[in-house]
C-alpha cells in the first residue's frame, strides 16, 4: 500500500509539473507598447460578432497618418511558429510613425495557435530576444489552432467554398481556411473576420508575413495573387538592388486553395502578398530543436543537406539569425509601401520610424522592442 | 456535431482514465504500476484542458 502511495504521489507531482508548465506557456502574456502612429487598438471580433471573446479575437493595431492616403494590412501570426513575421509586424506597431495613409497590424493573426506547439515535436513553448532592458519573452506557438480550442480534425478536409481535399489538419491551418466561412471552425472564422476587417477598412494591400523551411521551394520570396504581381516584381528588384538580399517572386497559383496570397485576392479588393524568410527550425532534417536554432538559424544538419542540393535556399555555418529575417520583412514591407505609393499616389501610406534590413542586423531585433516597465497603461497592450 | 464529436471524446479520456486508475490499484507489480501512472497523465491533462 505504502509503495502504490509513493508511486501514485510521484505520479501527481509529474502531472502537476508538466500541467503547470503547459499552463503558463497557454497564459504567457506578451506585452506590447503601442507606438507613435497607433491611433486606436480594435479587436478582430469588431469586424465579425462571433470571433468576439474567443481565444482568437486579436488585437488589430490601427495606425493613422495626419493625411489621408491608401490603407496597408499586416498580419503576423497566421503561423505563430514563424516568428520573424511577428516580430516584424511588432516593430511596426511599437515604432512607425505615419504620415499618410493607415497600416493596420495583427501581430497574432491565430492566438490558438501561438497557445501551443508542435504535438510530439519537442518545440521549447517560448524565447527571448535580447533588448537593453533585459528581453522580451514571446509564446512560440505552432502552425496549426490549438486542439483544445478546435477539435475533431475530419479525415479529410474540404476547404470552403471550393471543396478542394486538403490535408486533415489544415483545417486547423489558418493559411489554409481563408476566406473563412461564418458558420465553420474556428479558424474559418477567423479567416472570416480578417476577410471582413478588409472589406470594411477597404484594405488596399495585404501582407501576411510568414518563414519557411529551406526544403521548400516557395522560400526568400514573395508570393503575389495576379492583382500584385507588378508590384512585387518591382518590390523585388529594388530589394535586389538596394537593400543588401535577394528576394524573388512567386505567382499565387489558382490550384491551390485556402491561402491567403489566393484568397484575400479574390475575395476582396485587396492586392494580396505574402512574405518568405528563411527558418532553418522548421526544416525536417533539423537537429535539436531549441531555442538556440529558433534564433540562430545555424544547424550542422540542415547545412549537410544543403551540401547534398537538397535545400531551395543557400545556408552555411552563419546560419539564419533571426535579425537577418526580421529585416528581410521590415525592408521589403516598406519597399511594397514605397513602390505602391509612388504608383498610386492618391492611396499612398508613407511610414517612417521602421528600420531596414541592415540597421536590424546592426542594432538587433530587440532595439526596437519598447520596455513595457516604462510605457504608461494607456499604451500597453498584451498579445 | 462536431460538439457532440467533442463530448464523447472528452467521456471516453475519462472512462479511460478511470480504467487506468483501476488498472493500477489492481497491479501487484511496482513497473506496472509505474507504467500506469505514466499513461494516465496525459489523459488527466487532456481532461483539465491543459493539453
Amino acid at each position: 500500500m505504502t509503495r502504490k502511495i509513493v508511486i501514485a504521489a510521484l505520479g501527481t507531482a509529474l502531472a502537476v509539473l508538466a500541467g503547470l508548465s503547459f499552463y503558463r506557456s497557454r497564459h504567457l502574456r506578451e506585452p506590447v507598447v503601442a507606438g507613435p502612429g497607433v491611433s486606436r487598438v480594435a479587436k478582430l471580433g469588431d469586424y465579425f460578432g462571433p470571433i468576439k471573446g474567443t481565444v482568437n479575437d486579436a488585437n488589430v493595431y490601427v495606425l493613422e497618418g495626419r493625411e489621408p492616403g491608401g490603407t496597408i494590412l499586416l498580419l503576423g501570426g497566421t503561423h505563430p511558429e514563424e516568428p520573424a513575421g511577428r516580430l516584424a509586424a511588432w516593430i511596426v506597431a511599437e515604432n512607425a510613425e505615419l504620415v499618410r495613409g493607415r497600416i493596420l497590424v495583427v501581430l497574432t493573426a491565430n492566438r490558438s495557435a501561438s497557445t501551443v506547439t508542435r504535438l510530439g515535436g519537442a518545440y521549447p513553448p517560448d524565447f527571448t530576444i535580447p533588448t537593453a532592458w533585459g528581453g522580451q519573452k514571446f509564446r512560440l506557438g505552432d502552425r496549426w489552432s490549438n486542439p483544445l480550442d478546435q477539435w475533431p480534425d475530419p479525415e479529410v478536409y474540404l476547404h470552403y467554398p471550393t471543396r478542394q481535399e486538403l490535408a486533415y489538419v489544415d483545417i486547423r491551418n489558418l493559411n489554409r481556411a481563408f476566406p473563412g466561412r461564418p458558420n465553420g471552425t474556428l479558424t474559418e472564422r477567423t479567416c472570416y473576420a480578417v476577410t471582413e476587417l478588409i472589406r470594411r477598412e477597404k484594405v488596399d494591400v495585404a501582407i501576411d508575413l510568414h518563414e519557411a523551411e529551406l526544403q521548400y521551394p516557395v522560400i526568400s520570396t514573395i508570393v503575389a495573387h495576379p492583382k500584385g504581381a507588378d508590384l512585387a516584381a518591382a518590390a523585388a528588384m529594388f530589394i535586389s538592388s538596394m537593400e543588401g538580399f535577394a528576394i524573388g517572386v512567386e505567382n499565387s497559383p489558382k490550384a491551390l486553395r485556402g491561402l491567403s496570397h489566393r484568397e484575400i485576392g479574390d475575395a476582396t479588393d485587396a492586392v494580396s502578398l505574402l512574405l518568405e524568410a528563411p527558418e532553418p527550425f522548421l526544416d525536417a532534417t533539423r537537429g535539436r530543436t531549441d531555442r538556440e536554432l529558433l534564433l540562430t538559424g545555424k544547424d550542422d544538419f540542415v547545412v549537410r543537406a544543403g551540401k547534398r542540393g537538397l535545400l531551395f535556399e543557400k545556408i552555411d555555418e552563419k546560419g539564419w539569425p533571426i535579425d537577418v529575417r526580421v529585416g528581410r520583412h521590415t525592408s521589403t514591407i516598406l519597399q511594397i509601401l514605397e513602390i505602391w505609393s509612388s504608383e498610386n499616389p492618391a492611396k499612398a501610406v508613407i511610414v517612417s520610424g521602421v528600420p531596414r534590413y541592415t540597421e536590424v542586423i546592426e542594432k538587433g531585433t530587440g532595439a526596437f522592442l519598447k520596455d513595457p516597465k516604462t510605457a504608461s497603461a494607456s499604451r500597453l497592450f498584451s498579445e | 456535431m462536431d460538439t457532440v464529436v467533442t463530448l464523447l471524446y472528452y467521456f471516453l479520456t475519462a472512462y479511460i482514465a478511470v480504467l487506468l486508475v483501476w488498472n493500477f490499484v489492481k497491479r501487484k507489480n511496482w513497473q506496472e504500476e509505474v507504467l500506469c501512472v505514466i499513461v494516465l497523465i496525459p489523459f488527466l491533462l487532456r481532461l483539465l484542458r491543459l493539453k
